[in-house]
């Protein structure tokens, strides 16, 4: 077997060197009537050849994004990431190493995560960063569970634009704490709505911008409701890319800002593994879940980097933990830091600027079609139309036409009452060609229902 | 500048190494920070002019600048294949960190995750265009409960400890469902449990009661009888456990556990001990994380992403999150994406999406390759090795258990030997980092004083763990020669001596801020 180097003559001496007759005598602590007396019902070992034609068989049954009119957001993102960003990340150092425990031997780990740190805090306008969360969703969860850490209070307010998919996730994590969950109907601009449903136990209330329907929102107003009420603001987002262009999160004053990094640096993936971002004001790092990279010295004086703050962390805190969380993203904030690094703060910008001409170009193109309705007034790179049919109809037949055209907002929230809603995104990857056979796929399927 | 403070150290016995002014040594080139190295008008991408459309931005464009600095593409080549060279990683060297299963990565795994037919799909494409994706997610849920002998699996959990509380919301949804909600509140944790489960425990709103182990290192069944009542939700155990053992009278725990009407948690992170010999379905286990990246080799990555699927009894299927897998009539598979489509009562969502594909691939890969055989012999070697090295080290470190039976995967030492020479585990671990080894996992488990875990996974050939044996060895004789600042001062071969890990969390510096460039640039 091409992963195991023992021999067997290595194994006959080993077993000779423990006192042991056989790789039996190892296991005579299980319990022998759950033994196993032969193989698992499982195919034998294959080559990698064989291996590889099963998983391109696989991969062929799918429609690959990068081969259609692609326009689908609603917290995935498909960007082009730079060819130097996959190769940095493949290289063994990285790739074939843990958590940065032993951080003489982890320095190159330890201080990309600084990095990323600086650069996350940066970008959404925070005092601080954490070294990442499994994705943004999880890390919503979290926040609200901080936020009631800090705040000593139990109740949690979702707005109506938050991805249905985080309210879904907060709303597990938190129940399961005995935390309550109050939630503003799906509105496409209602944002600052979530000060209504405020009390005297709200720990947070959980705003997204750019919104699930790709609604910016300036967030002042809430955040001063919210305070006045001593509840904090926990602001999301699901395309990190915005605040290349618009007022980041901590612009507004907001607690904690949170959301999904995937967009830098990281393929669609069909969903994971992605990048969490967490960023927080410097009071609250004691509170804060995830790991921490810290700079500190060594014994000569020389600058180097450790994890630190741990006693908030589960193998030091045990039941008394900020989160039960022990691994971050590692790999995929590495991804994130290298793209960040190579766009730095002009190409950040210029992305930022793409996206939002390309979402621009895009909603004038569908909007010419007859009954389909703009519903966004102000957007980054995704928006909601209002479509005369069944959103989720058309993004079926628009398959037929090779367009991904969308995610309908009926699949990530039936009971909204928006099935004729329709959530599109562009990015710097979508060409004019794209654009035009979106729109003139759209005429037919939407033509089509009225023939 | 901070990084062309020349590097003190010595090199082997005593010699002094030379200091350098460029701050670099041979090889190892010295490494800026990346905001001291780029700059704001640099960038490693083109991107094409804008048009200067009218912006739809609402009056929300940023004023401030963001802040970056950007590197061209040879130098951010350069900053991260320098970073990179100051980590230790598998591929470089034996990595025995116990409880952690640093095993080779096939480079196998790392193409079939990119093929494009799998990595360039989204999450919510329409389920006619991704019909290969769910195949394969349902292949590899297939291996799994054919593996471990349960009935269902979360796929969505993202790491173990997400993999935990997935199972330990099953749970808690279950005894909802039984209306013993709000009486069944306590679970039951032993004390050499990772830190994971009294904190996943905890976060499902559940007490955590803690029981000892008995001198073998085992559960102390008669603690745990005692513990045992009508407001037991469950155990949470690991098995292997982390002092190596299997639990010999797994069966009977779960037996009592189900007959006091609880449920039985099985931490798998040790399951890359037994699998293919034994199946936890059979001892009884209702719900157990996999970490797919310690168990089926997918890369650690420096701290994560990993993968925690969670395999669930039949008592706890019914409450699987969404979303999941079904397969219609017509024989496609379709997500089950709300708890009303669902044929059970899901107790909510872990996650955004389904879970971390990219893992999977790799996972199916390497589960592939090696076929029900190779998984086997995998399992077999990894505790092989573990015995080897117990019984190379064993009469050089006290093994605390090794009357205990044969261990599983890992073998665990203790500090007493070179404690009476005035050393500690840690010093242990530092003078290894300049032998050139990762060090075992150090005070862990927390039931031996000054443990040394070492687990070293079946990657290793025997003449690895042979030549690790005798640097123990070795090392273990310098201690008793009296030789304590060889192990005090190390590493002095790294690329930084012991750093200052007291004052980084007393005055924490968690990023850097524009100021310091004047600062440094002025020293």
């Amino acid at each position: 077997m091409r992963y195991l180097p023992l021999t067997s003559e290595d194994r006959a001496a080993m077993l000779a060197r423990i006192g042991a007759g056989s790789i039996d005598d190892l296991y005579v602590d299980v319990p022998s009537s759950a033994q196993l007396s032969g193989l698992v019902d499982l195919p034998l070992r294959q080559t990698e050849l064989q291996v590889e034609r099963a998983l391109k068989d696989l991969a062929a049954m799918n429609t690959q994004a990068g081969e259609t009119a692609f326009f689908i957001g609603a917290g995935a993102y498909r960007h082009h990431v730079p060819a130097s960003v996959d190769h940095l990340i493949q290289r063994s150092e990285f790739l074939t190493t843990y958590t940065p425990y032993q951080p003489e031997i982890a320095q190159g780990t330890l201080q990309a995560l600084f990095e990323f740190q600086t650069q996350v805090a940066m970008l959404t306008g925070m005092e601080v960063a954490n070294a990442s969360m499994y994705d943004g969703s999880t890390g919503c969860a979290e926040a609200a569970v901080m936020a009631a850490r800090i705040t000593k209070r139990s109740g949690v307010v979702l707005s109506g634009g938050l991805h249905p998919h985080y309210a879904e996730t907060t709303r597990t994590v938190c129940e399961a704490l005995g935390m309550g969950v109050k939630a503003a109907p799906a509105a496409i601009d209602a944002e600052a709505a979530v000060g209504e449903l405020i009390d005297a136990d709200t720990a947070c209330v959980i705003v997204q911008s750019p919104n699930v329907f790709g609604t910016i929102t300036d967030l002042s107003p809430i955040v001063r409701a919210a305070h006045a009420k001593g509840a904090l603001v926990v602001s999301v987002f699901t395309e990190c890319v915005a605040f290349g262009l618009i007022e980041p999160p901590g612009a507004y004053g907001v607690d904690i800002a949170v959301g999904e990094g995937q967009s830098i640096g990281n393929a669609l993936n069909f969903g994971g593994p992605y990048v969490g971002l967490f960023a927080t004001q410097e009071k609250y790092i004691r509170q804060m879940p995830g790991r921490l990279a810290g700079e500190t010295t060594d014994a000569d004086g020389k600058r180097g980097f450790v994890l630190t703050l741990s006693t908030r962390e589960q193998h030091i805190r045990r039941e008394k933990a900020t989160s039960n969380i022990c691994t971050n993203s590692g790999l995929c904030s590495l991804a994130w830091t290298i793209h960040m690094s190579l766009l730095g703060e002009a190409g950040l910008k210029q992305l930022a600027l793409l996206n939002h001409e390309t979402a621009i170009k895009t909603a004038a193109a569908l909007t010419a079609a007859p009954g389909v309705e703009l519903l966004t007034p102000r957007f980054f790179n995704e928006f909601a139309l209002r479509l005369p049919k069944n959103a989720a109809e058309v993004v079926d037949d628009l398959v037929d036409h090779g367009v991904l055209g969308g995610v309908p907002f009926s699949r990530l929230n039936p009971q909204a009452g928006l099935d004729d809603v329709l959530l599109v995104a562009a990015t710097e990857t979508n060409t004019d060609d794209d654009i035009a056979l979106f729109k003139s796929a759209l005429e037919a399927v939407l033509e089509g229902d009225q023939a | 500048m901070t990084q062309l403070r020349s590097t003190r150290g010595e090199a082997g016995d005593g010699a002094p190494a030379p200091k350098t002014v460029s701050g670099s040594r041979g090889l190892l080139q010295a490494a800026s920070l990346l905001f001291e190295t780029g700059s704001a008008d640099r960038s490693g991408v083109d991107f094409p002019e804008a048009q200067g459309l009218p912006d739809r931005l609402g009056g929300l464009r940023r004023k401030a600048p963001v802040g970056l600095v950007g590197l061209s593409e040879p130098e951010a080549v350069r900053h991260y294949v320098r970073l990179s060279q100051r980590n230790y990683a598998i591929d470089l060297g034996f990595f025995p960190l116990g409880s952690c299963t640093m095993k080779h990565n096939p480079r196998l795994n790392e193409r079939m995750a990119r093929l494009p037919g799998l990595s360039d799909l989204h999450p919510l494409q329409p389920a006619s265009t991704v019909q290969g994706a769910f195949e394969l997610m349902a292949e590899l849920a297939h291996w799994l409960l054919e593996l471990t002998g349960l009935d269902a699996v979360a796929m969505s959990p993202k790491a173990g400890a997400h993999g935990e509380l997935c199972g330990m919301l099953a749970i808690r949804q279950a005894l909802i469902a039984r209306g013993e909600g709000e009486t069944r509140k306590r679970v039951i944790v032993p004390a050499s449990a990772h830190g994971t489960n009294p904190a996943t425990a905890a976060a499902c709103g559940f007490v955590v009661d803690e029981i000892g182990a008995t001198e073998e290192g085992r559960v102390n069944m008669e603690a745990l009888r005692e513990k045992l009542g009508p407001d037991v939700a469950g155990i949470m155990l690991t098995n292997p456990n982390t002092c190596g053992l299997f639990e010999r009278d797994i069966k009977e725990i779960a037996d009592l556990i189900h007959e006091a009407g609880g449920y039985f948690y099985c931490d798998g992170a040790n399951y890359n001990a037994i699998v293919g010999r034994v199946r936890p379905g059979d001892l009884g286990v209702d719900a157990m994380h996999i970490n797919l990246h310690k168990t089926f080799s997918t890369p650690h990555g420096g701290g994560g992403p990993g993968a925690g699927p969670t395999v669930l009894s039949a008592a706890l299927a019914p409450y699987a999150p969404i979303p999941h897998l079904v397969r219609r009539d017509d024989g496609a598979l379709d997500l089950i994406e709300h708890a009303a489509e669902a044929a059970g009562q899901p107790f909510g969502r872990m996650c955004a999406f389904h879970g971390q594909m990219g893992m999977f691939v790799r996972a199916l890969s390497y589960m592939m390759s090696h076929g029900a055989d190779g998984l086997r012999q995998a399992a077999e070697d990894a505790v092989l090795n573990a015995n080897y090295i117990l019984a190379r080290l064993k009469e050089r470190f006290n093994a605390p258990f090794a009357a205990s039976g044969p261990c599983m995967h890992e073998a665990l030492f203790d500090d007493s030997s070179i404690r009476a020479h005035g050393l500690e585990t840690i010093d242990l671990a530092k003078a290894l980092i300049d032998e050139g080894y990762h060090p075992f996992t150090t005070y862990f488990p927390l039931v031996v004083h000054g443990a040394m875990l070492i687990e070293p996974t079946d990657t290793e050939p025997k003449a690895e763990l042979d030549r690790f044996a005798d640097v123990m060895i070795a090392l273990a004789d310098r201690a008793a020669s009296g030789d304590q600042s060889h192990f005090k001062t190390a590493p002095r071969l790294a690329p930084v001596r012991r750093l200052d890990e007291t004052g980084a969390a007393r005055k924490p510096k968690l990023r850097w801020r524009p100021e310091e460039a004047f600062k440094h640039a002025a020293e």
